[in-house]
């Protein structure tokens, strides 16, 4: 492998890790809000409904 | 809503393109691209192997330009028609600019040893230029992150991302306008300097590359708007 060669797949894999880092961090991020949407879930189940938001059960039909 | 509560920002308009078709898309581009540099177009007459960098460099430096742009754009869209959305969209552009930006040093310091032996020359217009915009849009996370977050946050960074765009045709332009220059000219007034594979090759990695930055900005900003949700959401429920 001549230096050019070397020189030009450095680079290329330079800009390949930048962007699996990137991809990575997105990653984490995503992993992060799952954690919170859960929270969020278990936070409105455990909510009690407020009394004008209790309904009546009504016949259909 | 009771009072005291958060208010929820409207939810933003979907995309024609769904994101899996662009990442896709990203995908089979960014490898033809590959397989075209590495396996089918020539070695360059005066610079053998190492114009292969070429390909990718010019094709990331123009999608840099191009998210610049876009973060400029989308910051006129938010101080002209106080878009809800415009702000969210303008810092990921820019951010997205910087990521593409970093890529441009990093390969055009790699170019520049392999054919002039030095990483950098701060002699040449072209490259300091590139990077007095790279730091100025730096900064505008600096200048973001030291306000708080509100209306008053969004209005500054508009104005700074718009005030950079002016350094993209004056970077742009350098290497056209500086006398003596040892940085390459591949697009003068007469279209570019070369053609065939390379041409082709240049193309397909110029549209691999915009479509590549896209799909990370749609990928960044539908991150960026669940964690905004999810705050509003955490304030509605508290």
């Amino acid at each position: 492998m001549t230096t050019a060669e070397k020189y030009v797949t450095a680079a290329y894999c330079a800009v390949f890790a930048i962007v699996l880092v990137y991809v990575l961090i997105i990653a984490l991020k995503v992993q992060r809000l799952e954690r919170e949407v859960d929270e969020l879930a278990g936070r409105a189940a455990a909510r009690e409904p407020e009394p004008d938001e209790r309904r009546e059960p009504a016949v259909v039909g | 809503m009771s009072p005291g509560r958060a208010q929820l920002t409207p939810v933003a308009p979907r995309s024609r393109i769904s994101l899996p078709a662009l990442a896709a898309a990203s995908l089979v581009l960014v490898t033809l691209a590959l397989v075209l540099v590495f396996f089918v177009v020539p070695n360059d007459a005066d610079q053998g192997f190492s114009q292969r960098i070429f390909y990718f460099h010019v094709s990331i430096a123009i999608t840099a330009y191009a998210c610049f742009g876009l973060g400029a754009w989308k910051a006129l869209v938010h101080l002209w028609k106080r878009d809800p959305h415009a702000d969210l969209e303008s810092y990921v552009a820019v951010h997205q600019g910087v990521i593409f930006g970093s890529l441009v040093l990093i390969t055009g310091s790699t170019w520049a040893k392999i054919s002039w032996g030095h990483w950098w020359l701060w002699s040449e217009d072209q490259l300091v230029l590139f990077l007095v915009l790279f730091l100025f849009y730096a900064a505008y996370f600096m200048l973001r992150y030291s306000v708080d977050p509100g209306p008053q946050r969004a209005n500054f960074s508009a104005v700074y991302a718009l005030f950079g765009v002016v350094l993209i045709p004056v970077s742009f332009m350098a290497i056209r306008l500086a006398k003596q220059a040892i940085h390459p000219v591949v697009f003068t007034r007469h279209g570019p300097n070369f053609g065939g594979w390379i041409l082709v090759t240049y193309c397909v990695a110029q549209v691999a590359m915009l479509v590549l930055a896209y799909t990370l900005y749609r990928v960044e900003l539908a991150g960026k708007r669940v964690d905004a949700r999810v705050r509003e959401l955490k304030e509605v429920l508290a």
